[in-house]
């Protein structure tokens, strides 16, 4: 926007031109600094999901059953050499989609799951268990969401896999599909397991 | 056959191409009518062997060849056909033929329609325009072949993402791809006049139209899409500034404030550098965002499977035009002449103000699209920026834009008097204040900045009003003259205000939905009753219903208010097979007074549905206004100057307008 200034004397002119010169060098000059960047970000992998809990112990909680069961979860039940905090919800559509490799997992008795359930109605919870499967070891019933909030849920499923010392090693949001079981998480398990 | 046809007619294309980029600048700098004579006769050879190409990509997914990689990938026999159509450019590599199409396509249109340009800037602008061609046409023949064959054939295909099998989503692409790909004639008129070093009236006049154009066809293209996410994915939700989202609204705002701009140049013959500037960052992040949508580096719901030799392609073409186009601006730049002086308050200083604000929105958008790419790269942290950023930070853009936009336009050029516009506008202020009045008595403990809005909409609303009815003297109750007045106005002055009052639409159907809107998650059985507003919603069942390529779960509810019945609503939950996945068909009941939106969901294996409800007010005004900013786009374009092609006048003609009768048309046109 130099244009808008008005015709002046030789030096002024002349400091004019320059200070227009590296204006007019800043739009390439950001757009280095982006390049940069968008290259750097090509050997990057934006899907490896992140948290900010990534290697941190669990969040402490204490959760109560389902009604009628007798396994709540509480961080202090997170001693196997690894095992999965699955959150989960009788309203979750993607919850279904992932259900039935919950199920496999626990038929070949693979790992632990335990299950959060997530801002639900515990009888809708029951329902939804005795008609599809329950893959689950041990339930918690985040009623309110509070301990979903402590794990940083913000989309349900959500998959934490969690090492012998209570610390989370790995998350999964979004439903586990076959790929993510085959590729990532069952490689994961076994080292784990060693 | 028809494949190995399209890959042909694909590799001569680029031959054309390259030959086109190379012969008429050589041409234009040599001033050698033949040589330059070369671009409009290869520009509509390029753009024929293209279409070619299309036809034949279009001819094996109609016929369902599933020996061609594509068609297998992303098509399926028992589609039906307009999904085998929108399969075409439901992919990378056919959405990438689609836009080279579109490119190619605007080439021919510069052909044809610039005849009366100067010869040396026709052939310059053709010539940039074909540079732009052979980067995509190499890109796509060597990362991104449409045409691959599959040995042996597969007898049936893989299917198109379910999520995309919806009439509003096929015809997306399209409209924004025109608007992407049209900024590129922007673009090479501005580098054009970079190598001729001169930027003038007349230059704005020629880009205006294809500005204008390629604005309208965009704003078309958002707004479809944005009307897909609310009625597909199922939440209710119309914006969820997705790095998808954001790569088309970057661009919008970018050509939104050079539409505004170039005005200026074309007036006033100001802000000649700034505007030159602005019609190359336009198209550049159109680029960007195809770079970020194709090469995986940012995470999106709506990515294209990437590979990272293409992610390495498009970065170097990236680097190649962009960063050459603004070297290129650096070394010419300082030496364009400013033009006319203008004191801040004017017609210009709004127009400068608008500028400032659109293009801070726009870096602010980029900044929080790139900030989870920077965080990664530099201290190894993901994190996704999500709306309260751009919620926290488009507020107090566009409260200022849209306070300015009722004043700029009764403003006059070079010097405004602002305190006699305030002074016409009191009534407006007025009635602006007390609808904020009404709305602190009334909404203030639903949404506080429900106040702020429906204040803006009422000022700006009543403001271009206020503007029409000034340059028809509309209040001297003269009805004859002021019919004259009226009938007289430039279709360029009627489209600005349409356009202007689309914003005001836009902006209450956001405040009124965000405000008042009601939400229901709930389990229900046959028979039940839910309540939302004023409607009783009667769940009478769900049931699995067969489709022609998924099988449904549909729900129906009987809708009724005090008693008396109002409508039937059947939302669906559809599973596909081919590929397996699940979507959310919502029944909507729409109406201008608000929609009535349901979702169903699992059943409980008791009888019992998981529901969703919603109650959203007003919302439809959202479309209806972005509806209004492009019919005002396109009454714009129909005006006689603006009229691609029309005769160029002389800047000291222009001069002249700026005075009285002249005001009229010197509005700012389409704006």
């Amino acid at each position: 926007m130099t244009d808008s200034a008005e015709q002046g004397g030789e030096t002024p002119a002349r400091r004019r031109s320059r200070s227009g010169l590296l204006l007019a060098l800043l739009p390439v000059a950001a757009f280095v600094v982006i390049g940069v960047f968008l290259f750097r970000g090509l050997s990057l992998d934006p899907s490896e999901i992140y948290s900010v809990l990534i290697n941190k112990p669990a969040p402490t909680f204490e959760l109560a059953p389902l009604p009628g069961k007798d396994n709540g979860l509480a961080t202090s039940d997170l001693t196997q050499p690894v095992q999965l905090v699955n959150v989960f919800a009788s309203w979750c559509v993607a919850c279904r989609v992932e259900h039935p490799l919950l199920m496999e997992l626990k038929r070949n008795g693979t790992v632990p799951i335990y299950g959060l359930n997530y801002k639900d109605q515990p009888q809708a919870a029951l329902n939804w268990l005795r008609n599809f499967g329950d893959p689950y070891d041990r339930i918690g019933s985040d009623l309110n969401g509070r301990v979903g909030i402590d794990f940083g849920v913000y989309g349900v499923p959500e998959t934490f896999i969690v090492d012998g010392e209570g610390v989370i090693v790995r998350k999964i949001t979004g439903p586990i599909t076959p790929q993510i079981l085959q590729k990532e998480l069952l490689p994961l398990i076994a080292e784990m397991q060693k | 056959m028809a494949p190995e046809l399209g890959q042909y007619a694909l590799v001569l294309a680029i031959l054309v191409a390259t030959v086109q980029a190379i012969v008429p600048q050589i041409g234009a700098y040599r001033r050698d009518a033949a040589w330059m004579g070369v671009a409009p006769v290869a520009a509509r050879a390029q753009f024929l062997l293209v279409l070619f190409a299309f036809g034949c990509l279009m001819t094996s997914f109609i016929a369902s060849d599933f020996s061609v990689v594509n068609v297998f990938e992303n098509s399926h026999s028992l589609k039906p056909l307009i999904y085998k159509i929108s399969g075409v450019w439901g992919n990378h590599e056919g959405s990438l033929l689609l836009w080279i199409l579109i490119l190619t396509l605007f080439g021919a249109a510069v052909a044809q329609f610039g005849q009366n340009l100067p010869p040396t800037l026709q052939a310059r602008v053709l010539s940039v325009q074909a540079m732009i061609g052979v980067g995509f046409l190499a890109f796509i023949l060597f990362t991104s072949n449409p045409f691959a064959r599959l040995d042996p054939a597969p007898f049936e295909g893989a299917g198109l993402n379910p999520l995309l099998q919806d009439p509003a989503l096929a015809i997306h692409p399209p409209f924004l791809y025109l608007g992407y790909v049209g900024l590129s004639v922007a673009f090479s008129f501005a580098v054009a006049a970079l190598i001729e070093g001169r930027v003038d009236p007349a230059w704005a006049r020629w880009v205006r139209p294809w500005t204008l154009a390629a604005w309208c066809c965009l704003t078309a293209g958002i707004a479809l899409g944005s009307y897909w996410a609310y009625y597909e994915l199922g939440w209710g939700g119309w914006w969820f500034w997705d790095p998808v989202e954001n790569a088309s609204f970057m661009p919008w705002l970018a050509a939104t404030a050079l539409l505004h701009s170039s005005i200026v140049v074309e007036k006033r013959d100001a802000l000649k550098s700034w505007t030159v500037l602005l019609a190359i960052l336009a198209f550049s992040l159109s680029l960007l965002g195809t770079f970020l949508v194709r090469s995986g580096v940012l995470n999106s719901v709506h990515a294209f499977a990437s590979d990272p030799a293409r992610g390495v392609f498009i970065l170097a073409f990236l680097v190649f035009v962009v960063g050459g186009s603004l070297t290129l601006y650096a070394i010419r730049a300082p030496s364009l002449k400013g033009g006319g002086l203008f004191r801040p308050v004017s017609r210009e200083g709004t127009l400068v103000l608008n500028n400032l604000l659109l293009s801070t929105a726009c870096f602010t958008v980029l900044l929080g699209t790139l900030y989870p790419l920077f965080l990664d790269a530099v201290a190894e942290e993901k994190v996704s920026v999500g709306p309260p950023y751009f919620n926290a930070v488009f507020v107090p853009l566009m409260t200022p834009l849209i306070a300015a936009l009722a004043i700029g336009p009764m403003l006059a050029w070079k010097r405004g008097d602002l305190a006699g516009v305030m002074g016409r506008l009191k009534f407006v202020a007025a009635i602006a204040v007390l609808v904020g009045l009404g709305m602190a008595w009334y909404a203030w403990n639903v949404m506080p900045l429900a106040v702020l809005g429906f204040a803006l909409v009422a000022w700006l609303a009543l403001g271009v009003f206020r503007e029409w009815a000034e340059r028809v003297r509309l209040f001297r109750w003269d009805i004859v003259d002021s019919w004259r007045r009226a009938t007289g106005l430039p279709r360029a002055s009627y489209g600005m205000s349409m356009a202007h009052l689309g914003v005001a639409l836009t902006v209450f159907g956001i405040t009124a939905s965000e405000a008042w809107q009601e939400e229901k998650q709930v389990i229900m059985r046959p028979g039940d009753v839910q309540t939302v507003s004023d409607f009783e919603l009667t769940f009478v069942g769900a049931e699995q219903l067969p489709g022609p390529n998924y099988s449904a779960l549909a729900g129906t509810f009987v809708v009724t208010r005090d008693g008396q019945p109002v409508t039937i609503l059947q939302p669906e939950a559809r599973t596909f097979t081919n590929p397996p996945m699940e979507t959310t068909e919502a029944a909507i009941r729409t109406t201008l007074a608000g929609d009535l939106y349901t979702v169903v969901g699992e059943g409980d294996g008791q009888g019992g549905y998981a529901v969703r409800l919603y109650y959203k007010p007003m919302v439809i005004w959202i479309w209806l206004g972005t509806l209004a900013m492009m019919i005002g786009g396109m009454i714009s374009l129909s005006d006689r100057r603006h009229r691609i092609g029309a005769p160029a006048r002389k800047p000291a003609e222009t001069a002249d307008t700026d005075r009285d009768s002249g005001a009229l048309a010197a509005a700012g046109a389409g704006d």
